[in-house]
């Protein structure tokens, strides 16, 4: 692991909110350095900022202090275009609420992110078909996301993040919304996709146990601040 | 991203929201189609206005008059600049130099004369006039009954209907019969005529020539029958209840009122005319025309005035039109302002879906926007269409109307090219600027915050 480079490095990362006179530190001072290849599971009650770490280290969001450097490129520097370019070029983003476009077919929320990306035409249809493949859906893409089961929209919002071949996947409580066979299989597409593709996954879980069986590193969260940070076996 | 995928993104969401966007886009539509309605009403009528002037003659022509007819023998001249110049006669070489004159496409005699008309044992005295070849398209003879006149000489007579009235029960059965003119001939006297000592005797002697006073008969074939008077309008020149081609009535050298005059003043060989009509390139070349006619020195008259006033009532009424119709898009347009804002309160998620998909700022904004435009050209075209309907509708029902009314239908309603398109322009221009707040809100949405949204 130690000869993997250097991916991620949060540095003293904080995220205020101002609410009137109250400040509410989301994140607090959090330092985390992953590799390339990592499986990290992010750990934490409700409410001890685990999303909101994520949003940053995903370009969703900025720190009010502190520095995110990817690839040496500090995230809070960037500007709103850059940042945006990160996003749809170095970042794949999975949700807790799939977030499938729910007027467009499985297909064309795939199809999406290569869109934005200004992929060529001609390489979309089999770009969309190899990661609906992926994903076990492919006699699925005519499909709406209103006709599929909530594991099938979590396999198709994987889809829709792999499509642009990302080096880092950020999932933010992919499971939450799933029962115990449908989230056990997203983590076992996830883990897949790690090895295979060589991918940094970054997620967010409640569920310890399945952090546990499938993460190689697991990072605590509590009122913003990181209690505890270990490999796994 | 590239425009197509924009525009294809933009055309799906428009339809997949189909009722909200239709009724944003009906919306647009009608605030479009009543400003083509009122703008084309207000086109096809000045069309209609200055189409019916125009060809009547009446704000493209000067008539002109000899300055010596405006006073009698005992008054001096007036003391203007003008009685300083020569004053003229209105003869042939004046017709040559009215001719010549720049913007002057015609120049034409008033040859009017009161003769006794003969049809079938009757006879009625009446006033007759010479039409020159130009007034076949003044519109006047729309819808008579018969025929122009064959040839600009032919011997064909034109009656007017109340006239007609007066030869025959069935005006219209008057049309390929004959009639006859008796009228006075002017003829200039040879030396060795017979009549020259008896005129020497009445007028004395001592002047060069003379003229003779000889009665005539003419037969003329009636072609037509028109309704109305294609010489009304001008004060005093109206009222000829049988029309000749000019041409035939010059030819028939008929005596006129002032020959005697003419003669005394010391030239009979010429003749003179009473009046004379210059038409114009166009009615803005009148006053220039005018001037160039006084300096030659002539008394002119023109209608140029009510023209302009005309014209000032119809640019009002534009204005009016367009100010109504433009409060309906303006009212359409803020339907697409608020059709896009709750678009945004509604898509927030989606919003915040795409920017985490890697949408730039610029991209919500160009997709929004792109919605708002579409929504301009469907709404547009569409207006246009309904625009013209409804125009087309009030021509319709117009005609109806001038029908049951005896009279013949008309155009009132005229969408040109430059209307349609503008329109749709316009239509496009104001959602784009109706699009421009909600594009923008969409665009600076905190994407955190859009995904939070449930
Ligand atoms: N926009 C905001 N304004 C104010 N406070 C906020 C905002 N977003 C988050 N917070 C606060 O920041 C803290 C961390 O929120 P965050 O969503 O990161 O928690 P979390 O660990 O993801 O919780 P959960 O497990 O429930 O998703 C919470 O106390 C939350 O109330
Ligand atoms: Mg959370």
């Amino acid at each position: 692991m130690s000869t993997a480079p250097m991916l991620i490095q949060a540095e003293s990362v904080s995220r205020e909110y101002r609410l009137g006179e109250t400040v509410i530190r989301a994140v607090d001072a959090v330092s985390l350095r992953i590799e390339q290849g990592e499986f990290l599971a992010l750990l934490g009650s409700s409410g001890s900022g685990k999303s909101t770490l994520l949003s940053m280290m995903a370009g969703l969001d900025r720190p009010t202090s502190g520095a995110i450097r990817v690839r040496e490129r500090n995230l809070a520097e960037l500007e709103a275009d850059e940042l945006a370019r990160y996003r749809r070029e170095t970042v794949g983003m999975v949700f807790q609420s799939f977030n499938l476009l729910p007027r467009m077919t499985l297909e064309e929320n795939v199809e999406l992110p290569l869109r934005l990306a200004e992929v060529d035409r001609s390489d979309r249809q089999s770009r969309v078909a190899e990661a609906l493949e992926r994903v076990g859906l492919a006699a699925r893409r005519q499909h709406r996301p209103s006709e599929l089961s909530g594991g099938e929209q979590q396999r198709g919002a994987l889809a829709r993040a792999l499509v642009n071949r990302p080096a880092i996947l950020f999932a933010d409580e992919p499971t939450g919304n799933l029962d115990s066979v449908n989230g056990e299989q997203i983590l076992l597409l996830l883990r897949e996709i790690q090895h295979s593709l060589g991918m940094t996954i970054i997620m967010v879980t409640h569920e310890r146990p399945l952090a546990e069986r499938f993460a190689n590193r697991i990072a605590q969260l509590s009122d913003g601040r990181l209690v505890s940070d270990g490999a796994q076996r | 991203m590239k425009t197509r995928d924009l525009s294809e993104l933009a055309v799906r969401n428009l339809r997949e929201a189909v009722l909200r966007n239709s009724l944003t886009t009906l919306g647009v539509a009608v605030g479009v189609a009543s400003l083509v309605a009122m703008l084309s009403l207000g086109v096809g009528l000045q069309t209609l206005a200055s189409q019916r002037l125009t060809r009547s003659g009446l704000f493209d022509a000067v008539f002109v008059t000899s300055l010596r007819n405006f006073r009698g023998p005992r008054q001096p001249p007036p003391p203007d600049s003008a009685a300083k110049r020569e004053s003229r006669a209105l003869d042939d070489d004046a017709r040559q130099q009215l001719s010549k004159l720049s913007n002057v496409t015609e120049v034409y005699p008033q040859i009017r004369f009161i003769t006794d008309v003969r049809y079938v044992g009757k006879s009625e005295s009446t006033s007759v006039l010479g039409l020159p070849d130009s007034s076949r398209s003044s519109g006047a003879f729309e819808g008579m009954t018969g025929k122009y006149f064959s040839s600009p000489a032919a011997e064909e007579a034109i009656l007017q209907l109340e006239f007609a009235k007066l030869l025959a029960d069935q005006p219209s059965s008057l049309v390929g019969k004959d009639l006859t003119l008796r009228y006075a001939e002017r003829a200039a006297l040879s030396k060795d005529a017979d009549d020259e000592a008896l005129l020497d005797a009445m007028m004395g002697s001592g002047k060069p020539g003379g003229i003779s006073i000889v009665p005539r008969e003419k037969t003329l074939r009636i072609v037509g029958i028109t309704e109305s008077d294609p010489s009304a309008g001008i004060g005093g020149f109206g009222g000829a209840r049988v029309y000749l081609p000019l041409k035939t009535a010059e030819q028939l050298h008929v005596a006129q009122p002032d020959d005697v005059q003419a003669f005394l003043s010391g030239n009979p060989a010429k003749p003179s005319y009473m009046a004379m009509t210059v038409r114009v390139r166009s009615p803005k070349d009148v006053p220039q025309v005018e001037a160039a006619i006084k300096q030659l020195g002539f008394a002119t008259f023109s209608l140029l005035d009510a023209t302009k006033s005309l014209r000032l009532v119809f640019t009002v009424f534009d204005l009016f039109l367009g100010l109504f119709g433009s409060l309906a898009l303006t009212v359409a347009s803020l339907g697409i302002i608020n059709t896009l804002v709750m678009a945004i309160l509604e898509r927030r998620r989606e919003i915040g879906i795409l920017k985490a998909l890697g949408a730039t700022d610029r991209d919500v904004r160009s997709l929004f926007f792109a919605e708002a435009g579409a929504m301009g050209l469907f709404g547009g075209v569409f207006g246009v269409a309904l625009g013209w309907l409804i125009g087309s509708a009030l021509t319709w029902g117009t005609t109806i109307y001038l029908h049951r009314q005896n009279l013949p239908g008309v155009k009132i309603s005229y969408v040109p090219w430059w209307l349609a398109l503008s329109a749709i322009g316009f239509a496009i221009i104001v959602s784009l600027v109706a699009g421009l707040y909600p594009a923008s809100r969409a665009a600076r949405l905190n994407p955190v915050e859009a995904l939070r949204y449930e």
